[in-house]
């Protein structure tokens, strides 16, 4: 990334524009002896275009976090801005003005779509929330045909189909297309491939990237296999118990890691170039 | 060469759906295990894999039919029992079996040393609850559980614990061949270690005489197995050490899969993946060419028309392409 | 979509009360067209005629008779029309009362036992131990007795203005009459209730209302209970804990004592089928609400439900076109339910008297309190009651049929 420079403490500066970023964001589930502490005082920077991980395992609070990002879910303290001002969610045309900036992928593609809906009506939809609504309908029919071919899909084959006859894969490039056609500042992506095989899982990779490349998307990646995390991303943070261990640069972070956690996740995960140390457990 | 643990030969078992189409889920596989050996099986999900691993048990209940073919356990050819002389005879001290969820089998009511007992009180009904529970208390301590775990109930352990717990009782009458199907899938990485710590211990130890393990994850089955197959609808389309199928795989869709893996380590960033187009064909009419053919880049009318056999090359490799070795490779280096 | 009904239709359990449901439908669509009397007319005078035909009395005298070559003779009359019953009695009577030995009586023949009889039999012997009802039955039974006994033939006479009697016919004991040669029979398939209505044309109007009264308190107990469930389930928060205080209790307050009430207050005047459903389908809403709140609960967390957020749908939307249609199956399970379980509620009130008022019409838990207050069931008379609770039991089998045969579809896990 050229935009990235080195500044004197040999720490990594990015000058790109700051498009999501929070400052002590907590987030507290129940009260009394159920009080939980979902996410614990969280900081965040993500720039525009770049693509961030969070990793973690189960039950440290990546969900949670994705939810607030997402505005499903109230911020119990701290703040989180967007586009430089701080986020007003707080009726629902707000909210539906800042989901045009912000839009997800979910883990599981079978229980994404909702079952009863065809997937033209699904695109359409789209396309009506970006004010498409009173385009004509050969207009409609090209956005959706570009979005489609967007992902390698066909839209001729897919009208009047349902989404659970797709494959898993399938079903979550349709997911990608929703994306394309809807083109929001950010993605955020929560474990999008955990769900599908390996083969399938380079594809979706591949057109994420290309989302990023094409549209100067920020794409948020939430994941539990670093092995991902490192792969895709330009920057991660390593998440543990609601509080964020270690971030920055994806390189800096896996290879040379610096928090307990981080080392002994890496060291967990199996290699194939290097011995993978078993002695450790 | 060692003594031959498991052979099967030409297995082909399929399932009866609910409307009775048969789906050909394991479709003419062959295999050998030597002793003190493990084999890994690779490949998508709904290759049939988890089926190979329910049919080489012998152990058939609807929808899932035996329809021909031999498995031999050291010896013993067990194809034509009938299941519950299987389940009486064989499961258990000739083959044990671990499916992912096993964790969740554990009735939460019982203490772990009762279903110890069970295990052994299915094959010896004699034996004394003293020596059952000396003979637990010893494996687990070799096997670096705390024999505490004994008398405790499922609820109070961990899901690796209790993971590694069931894996420790279904070996406890050292099986011949242990069956793995996803042991650590369900699992966080730490616990995942842990399981895959124990299962080399169990072959180091001699607990366990030869092992099957199957999952999608090939870096796991590179660290774990000494050979590696991948299947693909139904069949095997390459066998080889795991080193060889990682680093030099010959069969196209080996290929892929290989080329699919990530894993964090340097230089891994820069790769670019590959992806396989497509889907698998549908079992329940599975093409007469090869089944790959629809979904590979190489393929050719032949491929289309005919369907290859399984060709020898090297030391102890196969693999089921019209294509040969060194064509393939050629190609590879090209790219 | 269709698939879906096509399983539904695969299922035999479905498919059995399906039948069952709409074979009873069907009767009570189609009978009232072929019958059309009055329900509720009291066509006897007197309670719980027996099931049969009835045919004029008058009217056999005056038709065309026939005579029949068959042993007119007194043996062959008290052969046939002396019963096992009567005789048992008899000679049950003799040994307790005549002083006759048990060893000289022979029920089998009729002649012997009822010379026995004429011999031994007087009404003011000391019967001790009989009560007043079988004192009469015995001299029932000795004046029937001597009625066979006498000359054959009935003479038909009729009476002048100065009162004599002048013969008009003779009707002989081989003489019949053809039964199509009537024009007023009358067949009671089912005899009459204790008012003397038809019970088959009651029963079936009585099915029809009971039917109503279920589909009405069945449809407003799952619209209350959907309502508040999906509200409750979707929303959460305070509003979730606002309903489910509600529901807990009406829970905890016995749904019947609390319709006991209601209908006991409204008063027995102004209690109609439809103010009767409305109690019941008030009352019972609550497991329907809780269930609904748990089916909204599971899926409110469902990414389709997040994805239609993000798309800035409104809440109206999100409930109408991502959750009711998850959950439609089961609440069409549910409705199923809640009718079959109204009509048994409808049933349980009327036995208490708290059921619609009579005179207007009819249901079946008004006509077995009916049956239980004339006693019907202890004086033998089953038609007025067993047709009753095998409808209600038929009714309430084949919804459960059908409620399990839908299950079986929508919930794989039950799958065999």
């Amino acid at each position: 990334m050229s935009e990235i420079q080195k500044n004197p403490e040999n720490k990594t500066v990015d000058t790109r524009p700051l498009c999501l970023s929070g400052k002590g964001v907590t987030k507290v589930f129940g009260f009394g002896e159920t009080r939980t502490v979902a996410v614990d005082h969280v900081d965040f920077a993500f720039h525009e275009g770049e693509i961030i991980s969070i990793v973690g395992e189960s039950g440290s609070g990546k969900t949670t976090i994705s939810k607030m990002l997402l505005g499903l879910i109230s911020v119990t303290e701290g703040e989180i801005q967007f586009q430089g001002k701080p986020r007003d969610i707080s009726s629902h045309k707000k909210k539906k003005e800042y989901w045009k900036g912000i839009q997800a992928i979910f883990q599981d593609p079978f229980s994404s779509f909702n079952m009863f809906n065809k997937i033209d009506a699904v695109l359409l939809d789209c396309i009506n929330m970006r004010g498409g609504k009173n385009l004509p309908k050969e207009e409609k029919v090209r956005l959706m045909t570009e979005a489609c071919s967007f992902v390698n899909l066909k839209f001729a084959e897919l009208t009047n189909k349902y989404p659970f006859e797709l494959s898993g894969g399938q079903m979550q490039r349709l997911m990608i297309a929703r994306i394309f056609l809807l083109k929001p500042k950010i993605l955020l992506a929560d474990e999008p491939t955990s769900m599908i095989d390996a083969c399938s899982r380079a594809t979706i990779l591949d057109m994420l990237l290309k989302l990023r490349d094409e549209i100067n998307m920020t794409i948020i990646f939430i994941t539990h296999d670093i092995g991902l995390a490192y792969y895709v991303s330009d920057s991660v943070y390593i998440m543990e118990h609601g509080k964020f261990v270690e971030s920055g640069g994806a390189d800096e972070v896996i290879l040379t890691p610096k928090a307990e956690y981080t080392k002994r996740l890496i060291s967990d995960v199996p290699k194939i170039y290097e011995e993978w140390d078993l002695s450790t457990v | 060469m060692g003594k031959i643990m498991l052979e099967v030969n030409d297995l082909k078992t399929k399932y009866v759906t609910r409307f009775h189409e048969d789906v050909y889920a394991v479709d003419g596989v062959s295999l050998k295990i030597e002793e003190g050996k493990s084999l890994g099986i690779a490949g998508e999900s709904g290759c049939g894999k988890s089926t190979l691993a329910l049919s080489l048990m012998g152990y058939y209940f609807a929808p899932l039919h035996y329809m021909s073919g031999d498995i031999i356990v050291d010896g013993k050819n067990i194809s034509g029992m009938k299941p519950d002389d299987v389940r009486r005879t064989i499961l258990g001290n000739e083959i044990a079996y671990i499916p992912q969820a096993a964790m969740n089998a554990l009735n939460p009511t019982q203490k772990i040393i009762r279903f110890v007992e069970d295990v052994i009180h299915a094959h010896d009904p004699k034996a004394s609850k003293k020596d059952i529970y000396d003979l637990a208390k010893q494996r687990f301590e070799v096997l670096g559980l705390p024999p505490e775990v004994l008398q405790k109930h499922a609820v109070e352990l961990s899901g690796g614990m209790k993971q590694r717990t069931v894996i420790a009782i279904s070996t406890i009458l050292s099986p011949k061949v242990l069956i793995a199907d996803e042991p650590s899938s369900a699992l966080d990485v730490t616990s995942q270690k842990m399981v895959i710590k124990m299962m080399r211990e169990l072959m180091e130890k001699g607990f366990i005489r030869s092992m099957i393990f199957i999952t999608h994850e090939l870096p796991l089955l590179y660290n774990v197995t000494d050979d590696i197959m991948v299947m693909y609808a139904g069949q095997i389309v390459e066998r080889g050490t795991a080193k060889e199928m990682v680093f030099d795989p010959i069969h196209p869709y080996s290929k892929g899969l290989m080329g699919a893996i990530i894993v964090p380590e340097a230089g891994t960033r820069d790769q670019k993946l590959t992806a396989i187009p497509g889907t698998p064909p549908n079992l329940k009419r599975p093409p007469a060419a090869c089944r790959f053919a629809d979904r590979c880049k190489y393929a050719t009318a032949e491929c289309k028309g005919m369907a290859p056999t399984m060709k020898e090359f090297g030391e102890g490799r196969s693999y089921r392409c019209h294509y040969s070795v060194e064509h393939l490779r050629e190609v590879y280096a090209d790219e | 979509m269709l698939n879906t009904i096509k399983q539904v239709f695969h299922s035999p359990k479905f498919v059995t009360g399906f039948v069952i449901f709409m074979v009873m439908l069907l009767t009570i669509i189609i009978y009232p067209i072929i019958v059309t009397a009055d329900p509720l007319e009291m066509i006897g005078n007197g309670n719980f005629f027996k099931p049969g035909t009835y045919v004029n009395t008058s009217e056999t005298i005056s038709a065309k008779q026939y005579t029949f070559n068959v042993d007119v003779s007194q043996a062959s009359k008290l052969d046939r029309q002396l019963d096992d019953t009567q005789r048992t009695k008899m000679a049950d009577w003799l040994v307790r009362f005549g002083g006759v030995d048990e060893s000289e009586i022979d029920t089998s023949d009729s002649v012997a036992l009822v010379e026995l009889w004429k011999n031994n039999y007087s009404k003011d012997v000391d019967q001790t131990g009989l009560i007043a009802a079988d004192k009469k039955y015995f001299v029932r039974l000795d004046t029937k007795i001597d009625a066979m006994l006498a000359s054959s033939g009935i003479i038909i006479a009729q009476k002048d203005e100065e009162g004599t009697l002048s013969e008009q016919s003779t009707v002989e004991d081989n003489s019949y009459v053809n039964i199509n040669d009537l024009q007023t029979s009358r067949t009671l398939i089912l005899g009459t209730d204790n008012f003397g209505r038809d019970t088959l044309t009651e029963l079936v109007s009585a099915a029809k209302n009971s039917l109503k009264i279920g589909l009405i308190a069945g449809s407003i107990a799952t619209v209350i209970g959907l309502v508040l469930g999906l509200l409750s389930g979707y929303l959460g928060g305070i509003i979730d804990n606002i309903i489910t205080f509600v529901t807990n209790l009406f829970t905890v307050i016995p749904s019947f004592v609390l319709l006991v009430l209601i209908s006991y207050s409204v008063g027995q005047g102004s209690r109609g089928i439809y103010l009767v459903a409305i109690i019941i389908g008030c009352t019972s809403w609550t497991w329907t609400t809780r269930s609904v709140r748990s089916q909204v609960i599971s899926l409110r967390n469902r990414d389709h439900v997040n994805l239609s957020k993000l798309s800035g749908h409104s809440l109206f939307r999100i409930i109408m076109t991502d959750i009711l249609p998850y959950i439609a199956s089961y609440v069409v399970m549910a409705l199923i339910l809640q009718i079959s379980s109204g009509i048994l509620s409808e049933a349980q009130l009327s036995m208490l008297g708290l059921g619609p008022a009579t005179t207007e019409s009819a249901t079946l838990g008004l006509m077995m309190n009916w049956a239980t207050l004339y006693s019907a069931h202890l004086n033998g008379s089953w038609w007025a009651y067993f047709p009753v609770i095998f409808t209600v039991a038929l009714i309430a089998f084949s919804l459960n049929l059908m409620n399990t045969g839908l299950d079986q579809v929508f919930n794989p896990q039950l799958r065999d």
